[in-house]
């Protein structure tokens, strides 16, 4: 039995984990405060994932720059890919919290929303 | 002169959930003053996400965290004025401030809430002779420069500490392109949070040098290169362990320091291990009617606990207002921190006037394992609770009960200690 020991991400407390693999079979996972910590794990040894947040340009608004994020994770191995596709994009004012930036990011079928208000 | 019931200096998570706090308790006369020229403090240059789990149960970014008490704030029609800088405080809670249509004008206030947030600890903490050339940057300053700016500090990047801002400008200049070479950190333990540097460093494969630190710094008008060494366990470089490293940024991350010139200058007294004022369980300093709260109390790394901080401030100064200072019998037990623990907030209870139960948060001054916090009411321990892990980066809180502290009249001190296996 092989055991892998991670640390939970879904939130900033970072509780450790235990995950227990028999083959590519996921037999137990243990040290995690609440459910996501379970889905964390089973997830991290399966399919690793990330939200990824960034900044894009705006015209017209209070500031120059909105940041924005994934609305939701992205496979790891697209990040780099997702932020090469936010270089050179230049957004109008007013945006608001939750305005698509860009839709399916690198093919992954995940928006690119605005976080700030400009 | 203008009058306030309530008067908050700063207007960052911890001065918006205060305000919130004093409204939903019935006071109606508030006032936030804020330097910037937006509300939110410092979550609007943190664009990463991993705020507010534990508060909304979802994971937001800072900005989008702090629109959630900004719109309460509008909606509940609290005042609040921008880009005024508060320059003194006097014990008699007259505010002093300052800004470009009213000059320096004085406000009036019955209570005050101290949220002023922490700044960067300075270079002062790069302890080497020599030039000083461009392109050295604290953390958050480069932070502000790529996130609000979007200006790239350097190409090629050494980080010094591993405060949670230098992990997170890892991951950031990473992905806008730079090389981030290393991480070195002069602790042997990280100062940062776990998950930022799984999130930051691991996922990138940036390394992070433990109990090494910067011993030269090359280059004349711009940075050039930086030699890196490791340490002893007092700090001291140890000869033969030299690494040279080409780049033409540095980042300083080496922590944060809560900003209390106001309070100082007023008499609050502080408490040297936090640099953050002294406080009951109210978090009412020693001047009566002022109190403190979010990072310029004690330094936070989850903003949640800033708001849940902030929230129980606004709600004792806004009961401080309709009661006046409530003066209980008995005594006050002092709290303490030995054995490990470094400080503990607030400092002193009193049973009688506090809460059904009061959180006391903490922090270790090392890396514990497999370990127990223990808390002893007088020599008596009430409390073994076991503990996976335990370090310095990350604040630790137990809760205390009323009920439990009546049923003990006799108590005068409470300590909080950490108990290996
Ligand atoms: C880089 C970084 C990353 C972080 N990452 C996370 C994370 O992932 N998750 C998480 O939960 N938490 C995180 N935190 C922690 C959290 O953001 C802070 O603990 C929180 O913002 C502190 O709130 P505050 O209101 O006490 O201080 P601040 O946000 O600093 O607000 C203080 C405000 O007071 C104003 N002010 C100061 N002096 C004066 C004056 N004299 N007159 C008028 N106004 C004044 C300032 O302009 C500022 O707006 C992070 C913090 C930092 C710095
Ligand atoms: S298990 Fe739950 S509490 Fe622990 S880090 Fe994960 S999400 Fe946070």
């Amino acid at each position: 039995m092989e055991k892998r020991e991670l640390i939970c991400i879904s939130c900033p407390m970072g509780c450790p984990l235990t995950v227990e693999l028999e083959g590519q079979e996921i037999v137990n996972i243990t040290g995690y405060t609440c459910k996501r910590g379970e889905v964390y794990g089973r997830k991290e040894v399966t399919n690793p994932t990330r939200i990824v947040t960034s900044t894009v340009k705006v015209e017209g608004g209070k500031s120059d720059m909105v940041s924005v994020k994934t609305r939701e994770d992205i496979p790891k191995d697209k990040i780099s890919e997702c932020v090469k596709a936010l270089k050179g994009i230049t957004v109008k004012a007013p945006v608001r919290i939750g305005d698509v930036i860009l839709s399916n990011v690198a093919g992954t079928g995940v928006d690119i929303v605005a976080t700030k208000e400009v | 002169m203008k009058e306030y019931d309530i008067v908050i200096i700063g207007g960052g998570p911890a001065g918006l959930a205060a305000a919130i706090a004093a409204r939903d308790n019935g006071s109606e006369s508030i006032l936030i003053l804020e330097r910037d020229k937006e509300l939110g403090g410092i979550l609007n240059q943190c664009i990463h996400n991993g705020f507010g789990l534990h508060t909304f149960k979802e994971e937001l970014t800072g900005p989008e965290y702090a629109a959630r008490f900004t719109e309460q704030v509008e909606k509940y029609k609290i005042e609040y004025v921008l880009n005024t800088m508060v320059i003194e405080i006097s014990p008699e809670k007259v505010v002093t401030a300052m800004n470009r249509e009213e000059g320096l004008f004085d406000i009036q206030a019955k209570a005050i809430i101290l949220a002023m947030g922490c700044r960067e600890r300075s270079r002062g903490a790069l302890n080497i002779p020599g030039y000083r050339p461009a392109g050295i940057f604290s953390a958050g300053t480069a932070q502000r420069l790529v996130n609000m700016e979007g200006f790239m500090p350097g190409r090629e990047v050494v980080i010094l500490g591993s405060g949670d801002i230098g992990l997170i400008m890892a991951r950031r200049l990473t992905l806008e392109g730079a090389k981030v070479k290393v991480v070195a950190e002069i602790m042997p333990y990280s100062g940062g949070l776990k998950r930022n540097i799984v999130q930051c460093l691991d996922d990138y494969g940036i390394p992070l040098k433990l109990s090494h630190t910067v011993i030269e710094i090359r280059g004349k008008e711009r940075l050039e290169g930086i030699t890196l060494a490791a340490v002893d366990d007092r700090g001291k470089p140890i000869a033969g362990t030299e690494e040279e490293y080409s780049c033409d940024t540095l980042l300083l991350s080496v922590g944060l320091i809560p900003e209390n010139e106001l309070s100082g200058a007023m008499g609050v007294v502080m408490n040297p291990v936090t640099s953050g004022p002294i406080v009951n369980e109210s978090l009412e300093t020693n001047v009566e009617g002022v109190f403190a709260c979010g990072n310029v109390l004690h330094v936070h790394d989850l903003v949640d606990f800033v708001s849940e901080e902030a929230a129980a401030a606004g709600k004792n100064a806004s009961n401080y207002v309709k009661n006046g200072e409530q003066k209980p019998n008995g005594r006050e037990i002092i709290l303490e921190g030995t054995d490990g623990v470094r400080y503990t907030v607030p400092s002193t209870i009193n049973p009688e006037r506090m809460e059904a139960t009061q959180i006391v948060r903490f922090r270790v001054g090392n890396v514990y394992k497999n370990c127990y916090i223990g808390v002893y009411f007088n020599d008596e321990r009430v409390l073994h609770r076991k503990r996976m892990v335990m370090a310095p980066g990350e604040m630790e809180e137990i809760k205390l009960e009323k009920e439990k502290l009546l049923l003990h009249p006799d108590i005068d001190r409470i300590t909080i200690r950490v108990e290996e296996a």
